[in-house]
């Protein structure tokens, strides 16, 4: 091993790619390790855009709009030290982009923009609907770059097995080579980009299969703290195919779709009719709320129709025709002639491992960036602000992490590690559907909370299904100890929202026990509180 | 209609191959291949048509919707996502399913493509400058961008092999993106490696033309890349 600064980056999406690229450029290497190479990470399957004021469409944008607009959207539930920092740096981020090379639509020079929801400009940065994966692509090329000059070192296929940490401080990690089963153990600063929780929820998601949450799991168990883990977005327009939700992408509201559903017999646009300004593109949490609330309406037949027949042909071939081809291929629908019934799904976990604005966890040494973390995104995210998150979150998490990084070492090491099983994990999924609707109570957050506990108690899980149940448990504590409704956290027996809970949901391991706590919404650049 | 999938095992690289047919009975009209191999895995006690238990059948996805080629597998004798593989398109009710032949297998549908990522290494493709993109090439490289390098055109390239001298298909997607976005002079490096393993070594069979799951046109991109790299010839469109 050389005598190089080196930190360890699990998670090669968008926040690691940022973060290995930024340590890259300082002259410091890491070892970049991810179940899957990045072109199987779910930052390929973003689709509408990325958010950033760069004002090239005539609305006077600004970074403080953009700011302000993070802010509201998230119910005030994000720093705003974190989110001024993110606003600020997003038109620079974006420029970088293009100059490494992704195919944004621009005409002569200028990068289009289009709408999105929560934001009254145009100010969300879209290569057709394929913007995660063209942003992917240059990103893996420019990683590439560093590659062949041994700063970044890829481990892929390799999992995440074990956090090690000492006295709050990280001492190393394991990992598993699910080719060869043999395991190595990394000392140094790490830094988790493992995405969402999409696979606390198996099925139900719009994400991918690989973020199993399995990695969040362990790091909770080893002792790092985690935020806000009632918001979970559910967005409005997705759609059922075979083994997940399909996402239909914010950019076909922001192109003009309108949503309807037929009341009385006549096709009702209560988006359009309730919020005038923003209509359709309201946030999100909101535009499902009102979807769950009108189709339960007497007067209100079938489903919610996402109607995307007026949009202009110049839209369909130059801005959304990836969009199209998914839909009729999935659907057999054709969506520039017929309106598609639409649903809302899981697609993004706001709640996190808690970070402070350096991005540095509750454990000394360990970071975390991207889906994983919680930050910027409060009780809502606004479309087009994740990927934005993730590239940002993980330069921010790099730069912290390199000012401590040291020399490291990697070991073989003899280890065995069982894998998640099937059942355990539809069980706890079952369980956690059952009090983490939309829309929750007191009572079934309370049976759901039993429910795990005898989970817990049978003797039935290995190490792993144990600690998944318990970040599980974190998931329902949290929700059933936030007694108000905000963003994506909907209490039916406290439907308003109240200043006591201006918060933030820290949740933790204390002795074997999920120990909920609030504080004070971080801004500090230390360790957080 | 019920469905027999009759997948060819391997439990390690080194181990000898079988195969074995498990039941299926699909639950919607959309589901796919990958829809199955889920299923017989989720199962309390898998068993096979003879009621052998066996074990869970190992495979590689992750968007379950075309976007990142994890799950590229032979199906019927065709490379193909099985996460795209209607059951129902299948005419026949026993589906024979079988890992990529060409890349090492790791353990039943699994196969080792690190080569493919490898190659890209070895060509040398990154940006060496800041990226010029005319809008009229834009859409070029947007297609070029599309590749998910799941390792199905060179499943059926006649001279690709894992470990020669010529790359195959699955590099040029990104030779062609780089090239779109650099002069041409300035990326003599890219040009020359390209030359040599992927130009020198194509014997134009278009093997690869209708094989892509994305759909992207790999002639146009190879007729660009070729134009690029070999002829210094203004890129198309
Ligand atoms: C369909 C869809 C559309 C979207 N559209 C947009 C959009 O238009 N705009 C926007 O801003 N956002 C969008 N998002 C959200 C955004 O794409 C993600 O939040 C973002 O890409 C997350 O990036 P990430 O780097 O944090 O994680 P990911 O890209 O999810 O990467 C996670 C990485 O962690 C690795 N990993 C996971 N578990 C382990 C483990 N146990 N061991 C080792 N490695 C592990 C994986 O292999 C992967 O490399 C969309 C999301 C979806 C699902
Ligand atoms: S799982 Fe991604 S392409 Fe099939």
């Amino acid at each position: 091993m050389s005598d190089m600064k080196t930190v360890n980056i699990i998670g090669a999406g968008l926040a690691g790619l940022s973060a290995a690229i930024t340590l890259a450029r300082a002259g410091v290497s890491s070892n970049l390790i991810s179940s899957q190479p990045s072109e199987r990470a779910q930052s390929v399957l973003a689709e509408g855009g990325i958010n950033a004021s760069l004002n090239t469409m005539g609305e006077h944008d600004t970074t403080t709009e953009h700011f302000a607009d993070t802010m509201k959207g998230g119910c005030f539930l994000s720093s705003e030290r974190a989110v001024g920092g993110l606003t600020e740096n997003a038109p620079s981020i974006v420029k970088e982009l293009a100059a490494l090379g992704v195919p944004f639509n621009a005409q002569n020079g200028r990068l289009l923009l289009r709408n999105f929801g929560g934001q009254k400009k145009k100010r969300t940065a879209h290569a057709k609907s394929s913007t995660g994966k063209m942003i992917m692509s240059a990103l893996i090329d420019e990683a590439r770059k560093y590659e062949a000059q041994g700063l970044i070192r890829r481990f892929p296929n390799h999992e995440l097995i074990c956090i090690d940490v000492h006295d709050n401080v990280l001492a190393n990690v394991t990992v598993r080579d699910n080719y060869s089963r043999k395991y190595l153990r990394f000392t140094g600063a790490a830094i988790l980009c493992t995405g969402g929780l999409n696979g606390f929820f198996e099925g139900m998601t719009t994400g991918t299969t690989q973020n199993t949450g399995s990695a969040a799991a362990i790091a909770f168990c080893a002792g790092a703290e985690f935020a806000n883990l009632e918001f979970i977005q559910y967005h409005p327009t997705t759609v059922s195919i075979s083994g997940k939700r399909m996402l239909i992408s914010e950019a076909a509201r922001g192109e003009g779709g309108r949503l309807f559903i037929m009341r009385n017999g006549k096709p009702w646009y209560f988006m359009e009719e309730k919020y005038p300004e923003l209509g359709n593109l309201m946030p999100r949490d909101v535009v499902s709320r009102e979807m769950t609330a009108v189709v339960s309406m007497p007067e209100c037949t079938g489903s919610v129709m996402l109607d995307l027949t007026g949009l202009s042909a110049d839209v369909w071939s130059g801005k959304l025709s990836d969009l199209r081809a998914e839909i009729m291929s999935y659907m057999n629908i054709d969506p520039k002639l017929s309106p598609i019934p639409v649903s809302p799904g899981i697609h993004y976990f706001m709640g996190g491992i808690r970070v402070n604005i350096r991005h540095e966890t509750s454990v000394k040494n360990l970071y975390a960036a991207g889906e994983a973390a919680c930050q910027y995104h409060g009780a809502n995210r606004l479309g087009g602000n994740s990927m934005l998150g993730a590239i940002y979150g993980g330069k921010v998490a790099a730069l912290s992490a390199l000012e401590t990084a040291a020399k490291a070492s990697i070991d073989s090491v003899n280890a065995k590690a069982e894998s998640s099983l099937p059942k355990n994990r539809t069980k706890l999924c079952c369980i956690l559907s059952s009090g983490l609707g939309m829309i929750r109570s007191e009572q079934p957050l309370i049976k759901a909370v039993a429910d795990l506990d005898e989970l817990l108690k049978s003797g039935t899980l290995n190490e792993i299904d144990r600690s998944r149940t318990l970040l599980g448990k974190a998931m329902l504590l949290s929700a059933l100890a936030r007694k108000e409704s905000r963003g994506a956290h909907t209490r039916s027996d406290y439907p308003h929202t109240s200043a006591d809970f201006q918060k933030t949901t820290v949740a933790g391991m204390h002795n074997g026990e999920v120990i909920i706590r609030f504080a004070a919404i971080d801004e500090s650049e230390g360790s957080p509180k | 209609m019920n469905y027999i999938l009759n997948i060819l095992r391997r439990r390690r690289g080194d181990a000898k191959s079988y195969r074995q047919r498990f039941l299926y009975e699909p639950v919607t009209e959309g589901d796919t291949i990958a829809t199955a191999l889920t299923e017989l895995n989720n199962r309390e006690v898998l068993a096979d048509t003879d009621g052998t238990p066996a074990e869970p059948v190992e495979w590689e996805c992750s968007c379950l919707q075309k976007k990142c080629g994890a799950c590229a597998m032979v199906i019927n004798g065709r490379p193909q996502l099985a996460c795209a593989a209607r059951l129902i398109d299948f005419s026949r009710q026993e589906i024979m399913i079988e890992p990529l032949r060409k890349f090492p297998v790791v353990c039943d549908l699994v196969v080792d493509r690190s080569i493919l990522f490898e190659n890209l290494k070895t060509l040398h493709l990154w940006l060496s400058r800041e990226a010029e993109l005319p809008d009229r090439y834009r859409e070029l490289a947007y297609q070029a961008s599309e590749c998910i390098q799941c390792g199905c055109c060179l499943e059926v390239c006649p001279n690709f092999c894992v470990n020669g001298r010529f790359f195959g298909m699955s590099s040029v997607p990104v030779t062609t993106r780089l090239l779109t976005e650099m002069p041409v002079n300035e990326a003599k490096e890219i040009a020359k490696l390209y030359a040599r393993h992927t130009f020198a070594g194509c014997g134009k069979s278009l093997a690869c033309k209708d094989i892509c799951p994305k759909g992207i046109d790999t002639e146009k991109l190879l007729v660009n890349a070729n134009a690029m790299a070999v002829w210094k010839r203004r890129k198309g469109k």
